[in-house]
C-alpha cells in the first residue's frame, strides 16, 4: 500500500559510490541540486543528465529502484505542469475558452518536470546508496560548526536517525492496524472524503499510541545504555576522508563548474 | 458452516523462474464447532494461512471456499464474510482506539450496520463472553492490563457473532495465568457457543490441552492433519521441523524405553500421572 516510498531506503550493493564518505553525497546531492537551478535549456539539462547517469551506473543501483520514488511524485509533477503550461504569458500556440497555452508554457514546464525529476531522483541517490545511519554521521559531522550557535547538532542528528529507522516499522504496523481493522468489518476505500477522514480514525489513533510505546521503550533502552547525548561521545567508526572521497570532490566541482559555464555562455 | 482452503499456495514471486514459496499446495477443511490448532515454527507460513480464510490475502494459486462457494469469486461479500470468519490477530490490543470499552467492542457490529440497540446487546454479550465485568463498560480501554486489552479485543471480534474464529497467536506476551485464562475462555466458546476455532500458535503445551485436531505447518506445507494424541506420535519427526511435543511426552517415551509397560500417548500430567499410578499398582498386586 504504502511501500512505494523509496526516500530513507538503503539498495545494498557494493559499488564506488556506497564506499564514499556520507560527506561527499551529501555534498553531492546539494551541489547537484544547485546545478540543476542554475542550468537552464535542454543542453545544461543533457549535460546533468549525463552526470546523473553515470553516477547511476557507477552506483549499481537498478534504474527500476530509482524511478519508483518518482511514482509518489506524480501529482506534484502533473500540478506544476499544468499551472506552467495554462499560466505562462507569451507567444500563444492554442486557445480554448478561458484556456491559452503559449510556447514559452510549453517550454517551462517541460524544463519544470524535468528538473524536479532530475532533483528527486538525484537526492535517492545519496538515500539508496547510503545507510540512515551513516548519512546523520556525515550531517552531523558536516554541521558541527552550528555548535559554536548552540544549535544541538547531535541530538538533532540523533532524532533524524531515529526517524528514519521507524519509518519502516510504522509503515508495517499501519499495515498490521489496517488489517485488523477490516476484519472489523472497517471500510477504508468508500465514501466520500469527510466519510474517509472519518474511517481513519481506527487507524491513526492505534497508530499513534504504538508510536508512543515504541518511544518509550527506546527512551529506557538508550538510558539503560548510559545514553547522555553528544558530548564526550566518541564514534566506533570516525568518518575520515580517503583518496577516493577527494577525486569525487574533484569531480563534483568539475561538474558545476562545468554548469555555470554553460549556464553563462549559452543564451 | 464449512471453511475450505482447497490446494492453495501462495509466493512473494509468483512470475519468477523458481518461486519462493510461504504457503504450498495446502488443503483442508473446517467444520462447525471443531477446535483446530494450526501449529508451526516461526516463518512456517501460519500467520499468511490464516489471511486467507477471511479473504485478507488472495493466494496465488488455488481456492478458498465458504460453505461451497469460492470467496474470492466476482460479487463474492467479503464485508459479510469477515463478519463470519472474525480473526484475531496477534497482539490484538494494539488495535483498540475507542474512548470506552463498550464503544471499542460496538466497532465490529456498527460496522455491519446494525441498529444501536442490537449493537450494544451484542457488544454486552461479547464481554460477558470474555469474562469482562459490566463495570468495565465504560473504561478506558487504554487503562487496562495487557490481558484485559486482550479480552476486549477478542470481545470486539465476537461481537460480530462469528461462526468461526480464528486467533492467531492469542496468547503471545501473556503470563502463565493470562494464557490459562485466555485459552480456557477460547474453549468454553467453542464448546458453548458452538463456534469453530482455529487457534494459531507454537506451543505444542498450549494446544494440547485444548485441540481436537492438529494442523502442523513446515515451511509452507501442511505436514500433519490428525488428533494431537496421533501427532505426538511423531515427535521425532516433529523435533526435525523445530517444534516438539509436550514434555510429559517425552517422559512417557524414556519410561517406555527403560521397559516399564506405559502408554507413550499421555498428553498431559494428569494422564502420565494415572499412567504411573497404574504401573506401581500392577506391580505392586
Amino acid at each position: 500500500m504504502i511501500r512505494d516510498i523509496t526516500i530513507g531506503q538503503y539498495y545494498d550493493a557494493d559499488s564506488v559510490i556506497h564506499r564514499l564518505d556520507p560527506r561527499v553525497k551529501l555534498a553531492f546531492t546539494l551541489i547537484y541540486i544547485v546545478s540543476l537551478f542554475v542550468g537552464h535549456g535542454p543542453i545544461c539539462y543533457a549535460y546533468a543528465a549525463a552526470f546523473l547517469a553515470v553516477v547511476i551506473v557507477l552506483s549499481k543501483v537498478p534504474v527500476k529502484f530509482m524511478v519508483k520514488g518518482l511514482r509518489g511524485m506524480l501529482m506534484i509533477l502533473i500540478i506544476s505542469a499544468l499551472f506552467n503550461v495554462f499560466l505562462v504569458q507569451g507567444e500563444v500556440i492554442f486557445r480554448w475558452w478561458i484556456f491559452t497555452i503559449s510556447k514559452e508554457g510549453v517550454r517551462t514546464a517541460i524544463l519544470m518536470v524535468v528538473r524536479l525529476i532530475f532533483l528527486v531522483i538525484g537526492s535517492s541517490v545519496m538515500t539508496l546508496t547510503t545507510t540512515p545511519n551513516d548519512l546523520t554521521d556525515g550531517m552531523e559531522r558536516s554541521l558541527r560548526f552550528l555548535k559554536v550557535i548552540r544549535v544541538p547538532v547531535h541530538e538533532i542528528a540523533m532524532m533524524m536517525s531515529i526517524a528514519l529507522r521507524f519509518i519502516p516499522i510504522l509503515i508495517e504496523e499501519v499495515n498490521k492496524i489496517m488489517k485488523a481493522q477490516i476484519a472489523r468489518g472497517a471500510d477504508f476505500e468508500s465514501g466520500g472524503l469527510i466519510k474517509k477522514a472519518k474511517a481513519m480514525i481506527p487507524l491513526l489513533i492505534p497508530l499513534f499510541v504504538s508510536a508512543f510505546r515504541r518511544a518509550s521503550d527506546l527512551a529506557l533502552a538508550m538510558e539503560a545504555r548510559c545514553y547522555h547525548g553528544g558530548d564526550g561521545r566518541t564514534k566506533l567508526h570516525p568518518l575520515k576522508y580517503q583518496a577516493a572521497d577527494y577525486a569525487a570532490y574533484a569531480a563534483l566541482l568539475l561538474y558545476l563548474g562545468g554548469m555555470i559555464t554553460m549556464a553563462v555562455l549559452l543564451p | 458452516m464449512e471453511l475450505t482452503l482447497k490446494n492453495v499456495s501462495f509466493s512473494y514471486n509468483p512470475d519468477a523462474k523458481e518461486p519462493k514459496y510461504a504457503v504450498k499446495d495446502v488443503s483442508f477443511t473446517i467444520r462447525d464447532g471443531e477446535f483446530c490448532a494450526l501449529i508451526g515454527h516461526t516463518g512456517s507460513g501460519k500467520s499468511t494461512l490464516v489471511q486467507f480464510l477471511n479473504g485478507l490475502m488472495e493466494p496465488t494459486s488455488g481456492e478458498v471456499l465458504f460453505n461451497g462457494e469460492n470467496i474470492f469469486g466476482k460479487k463474492y461479500p467479503l464485508k459479510t464474510l469477515r463478519q463470519k470468519v472474525g480473526l484475531v490477530f496477534q497482539y490484538p490490543e494494539h488495535q483498540l482506539f475507542e474512548e470506552t470499552i463498550l464503544k471499542d467492542i460496538c466497532f465490529g457490529p456498527k460496522n455491519m450496520g446494525l441498529p444501536k440497540e442490537e449493537q450494544l446487546t451484542r457488544a454486552r454479550h461479547a464481554m460477558e463472553l470474555v469474562g469482562l465485568p459490566e463495570s468495565y463498560e465504560e473504561k478506558s480501554p487504554f487503562e487496562l492490563s495487557g490481558g484485559e486489552k486482550r479480552r476486549v479485543a477478542i470481545a470486539g471480534v465476537l461481537a460480530m457473532s462469528p461462526e468461526c474464529l480464528i486467533l492467531d497467536e492469542p496468547t503471545a506476551g501473556l503470563d502463565p495465568a493470562g494464557r490459562d485464562d485466555i485459552l480456557g475462555t477460547v474453549r468454553e466458546l467453542s464448546d458453548q457457543e458452538g463456534i469453530a476455532v482455529v487457534l494459531v500458535s507454537h506451543s505444542m503445551e498450549d494446544v494440547a490441552v485444548y485441540a481436537e485436531r492438529l494442523l502442523v505447518m513446515n515451511s509452507g506445507t501442511l505436514v500433519y492433519d490428525d488428533t494431537p494424541r496421533n501427532v505426538f506420535r511423531h515427535y521425532k519427526e516433529l523435533e526435525e521441523i523445530g517444534l516438539s511435543a509436550p514434555q510429559i511426552t517425552y517422559v512417557a517415551h524414556a519410561l517406555k524405553e527403560k521397559g516399564f509397560d506405559i502408554d507413550d500417548s499421555v498428553m498431559t500430567i494428569a494422564e502420565a500421572k494415572a499412567e504411573i499410578l497404574r504401573i506401581f499398582r500392577e506391580r505392586n498386586s
